[in-house]
């Protein structure tokens, strides 16, 4: 059975190390400042006991005041799994470091997040339109998109 | 004497007979092996999770059938176990068997065209299509037999399934299991040990283990390459863990590992299917919940093991009878991240065996 | 060896784009039916020559149809095509992936902007007699998807289509009463007469 490991137990061990990251923690899940999300994450892909090797999915959600990106994260070692947030504020250039140079499997989905809302990911390799085309106006997904 | 060279660019276009579905490759080729290579899609990008957005929770199924509609039960089974698990509902116990009889009919239903159309593209023109299509038609009329549809089939509801299974289907069930294995012996003997086939698919689009982990592949492509992970051990939903079945793995992470490790699996998705039909109990197939799904504000990822791969569906509730936010963790998205380091070196035959193997459904790519 | 820069991707992105726009303006409103040339030659009335009926039946008799699956009805088109349902006792066995050596586009799957530019570069390099059918929910009228920001509501907006086949996917049944009811077309027999 995957253990769903608890967002407060681990947000304790990360303030341990960087300090000020966590912004809100719960049994769910935890929330990190944007500025620490790439030590954070390298932090849990490396540490040993947390072997977070295997990045299950990312994905938005566009709750008005900010965006939300929800990184679903697994050890297929230890078979344990941890859900991590992200907030971006602003509409207009909203953005966030990109873990392609941890996971590669982020590649694709960080496009499709780019395509669809609109947020940028600072250090991704090839940032562009991947499921609507080059020249589409707007960006589908977000609340306030009107449609005709 | 040198002879000069230059690269040029091919593209293998959205219509293509090769490629399984609307999916472009902007190949750069050096004579006939390949030096770079660049996915685009996005030509069946059919906005399901927006307009998902304006539907009822109910109403989203139909949506989820069109999204790897080669696998439409077990689509329905990830969404409506992601929906239980957001709004708390347990479900009676024969719907629980009904839906893993109905989720492993449709594993080795998908595993059929996948291989079918996995040999059609090594040069086995029609005959192992037709073969696996006769079969696929048995499993066809099972579903057609439950549902009343051939494809997309819309069956299973949060809190169960929506109708009963009706009298003649045990039997013909049992059939049908019973004859099944005497026909994957049969392709296997034709295919296992043919030579074009291994000198087509041995050592080719070898992806290693650590990439594989890296690059959140899953299902067969990730068990190929020596991993073994399966969601049906690894986070056991519904009753899967009453079943006895093994997990086929790889070793090379080669065409030819995936294209067995399908092959296996159909023998062990029977193997379940013989379980489950002698555990079926009597009862309801479906809980009582209210016409309207309401579940309280909150989140909830559901998995399973599809097919192509671990399908989830991500839902956040805002306590209204549609979803806020509706996303399908496509496995056969993550799963082509690997295409380029898998095609480049390898000539352009090579490529469509390759892009074969992966086993794609543009739909779920797209979405 | 050294690859170098051998087309630049941006570039190509954006002219694909532009295409899509341009063919999106241009296709707000769909295209009529073909079907003015058979109400023309049934109110002549005049009598068929027997080279005219060979000719006819020739080409209904094998029809060959275009690769062109996007989505789901592929799949009962391709069983159609197998050996339970068998397309090949009307002829149409070969699906031909060059659209010079076809003559009919069955359409199965939604379409979208994106991907509409190729389709009706599909349909132009077919040569004449050429036929339509529309097969499906979604290529009669965008079907479920009809809403979404994506997707063309409907075939007839981007090429003239001849045959209507309803059903979400419609099963093999469905298409080859399409098919007869295509082929019937071709031999320029009225449907109303027959109390279709």
């Amino acid at each position: 059975m995957t253990l769903a490991l608890s967002g407060e137990e681990i947000a304790k061990q990360i303030e341990k190390k960087f300090p000020k990251s966590i912004v809100k923690s719960s049994p769910e899940g935890l929330v990190v400042d944007r500025e620490f999300l790439l030590e954070v994450a390298s932090y849990l892909k490396t540490a040993r006991g947390l072997d977070f090797d295997y990045l299950t999915a990312i994905t938005a959600v566009d709750y008005l005041d900010y965006f939300e990106v929800v990184y679903q994260l697994t050890s297929i070692k230890h078979n344990h799994s941890l859900v991590v947030k992200a907030r971006c504020y602003g509409r207009e250039n909203p953005s966030l470091p990109s873990v392609v140079s941890l996971w590669r499997g982020a590649d694709f989905q960080e496009r499709e997040i780019y395509d669809l809302f609109g947020i940028n990911f600072e250090g991704h390799p090839n940032l562009k339109r991947i499921v609507l085309w080059a020249g589409f106006e707007g960006h589908p997904l977000r609340k306030d998109y009107l449609r005709w | 004497m040198v002879i000069k060279t230059e690269p040029f660019v091919v593209n293998f276009g959205p219509a293509h007979p090769s490629t399984h579905g609307v999916f472009r490759m902007r190949m750069t080729l050096d004579g006939e092996v390949i030096v770079d290579m660049e996915p685009v899609f996005g030509y069946l990008h059919r906005g399901i999770e927006k307009l998902a957005e304006e539907r009822t929770y109910t109403g989203c199924i139909p949506l989820t059938d069109r999204l790897d509609y080669t696998a439409s039960m077990t689509n329905n089974f990830a969404y409506v176990l992601a929906v239980e698990r957001l709004a708390g509902i347990t479900v009676p116990e024969r719907a629980e068997y009904i839906r893993v009889i109905m989720a492993e009919l449709q594993r080795i239903a998908s595993h059929l065209i996948a291989v079918g159309t996995f040999l059609n593209d090594c040069g086995a023109f029609m005959t192992p299509v037709l073969y696996m299509l006769r079969e696929r038609e048995k499993i066809l009329d099972l579903f057609d037999m439950v549902s009343g549809q051939r494809l997309t089939y819309n069956y299973m509801r949060v809190g169960g399934v929506s109708q009963d299974i009706p009298e003649e289907f045990i039997p013909a069930l049992k059939k049908f299991v019973k004859e099944m294995p005497g026909w994957i012996d049969e392709y296997d003997r034709l295919l296992k040990e043919n030579e074009i086939l291994l000198a087509r698919t041995k050592g080719v689009g070898i992806l290693p283990k650590e990439l594989a982990i890296n690059i959140s592949a899953s299902g067969p492509v990730l068990r190929a390459s020596g991993v073994k992970r399966d969601i049906r051990r690894a986070d056991p939903y519904s009753i899967y863990d009453r079943f006895e079945f093994d997990i086929p793995t790889g070793t090379a992470g080669d065409c030819y590992d995936r294209y067995r490790v399908r092959i296996e699996e159909m023998r062990q998705s029977v193997r379940i299917l013989k379980q489950a039909m002698e555990q079926l109990p009597k009862g309801k197939v479906r809980s009582d919940v209210p016409h309207l799904t309401h579940p309280p504000v909150g989140e909830a990822y559901g998995h399973i093991e599809a097919p192509r791969g671990e399908l989830g569906f991500y839902l956040v509730s805002d306590n209204s009878i549609a979803p806020y936010r509706f996303h399908v963790r496509a496995p056969t998205l993550i799963n082509l991240t690997a295409l380029r380091d898998m095609m480049v070196g390898w000539k352009v035959a090579d490529a469509i065996i390759i892009f074969g193997s992966i086993d794609i459904c543009v739909a779920e790519v797209d979405r | 060896m050294e690859v170098g820069e051998v087309y630049s991707s941006e570039r190509l992105d954006k002219t694909e784009g532009e295409q899509i726009e341009s063919l999106k303006a241009r296709s707000q409103q769909p295209i009529p039916d073909p079907d003015e040339w058979l109400e023309k030659e049934l109110e002549r009335n005049i009598l068929l020559t027997s080279v005219d009926s060979l000719l006819d039946w020739a080409r209904r008799s094998s029809l060959w149809p275009v690769v062109c699956f996007p989505a789901c009805c592929a799949f009962e088109l391709i069983a159609t095509a197998a050996s339970r349902f068998d397309i090949s006792r009307f002829g149409m066995e070969i699906i031909r992936a060059s659209p010079r050596q076809a003559d009919l586009m069955i359409t199965a799957g939604t379409l979208t902007w994106k991907m509409a530019p190729q389709v009706r570069r599909i349909y132009d390099q077919m040569a004449e007699p050429k036929w339509v059918i529309a097969m499906g929910a979604c290529a009669i009228s965008g079907g479920i998807f009809r809403s979404s920001y994506s997707v063309v509501p409907g075939y007839n907006r981007i090429i003239p289509v001849d045959v209507y086949i309803p059903g979400c996917p419609p099963r093999p049944e469905a298409l080859l009463y399409g098919i007869r009811m295509l082929q019937q077309k071709i031999a320029k027999k009225s449907l109303a007469a027959e109390g279709r």
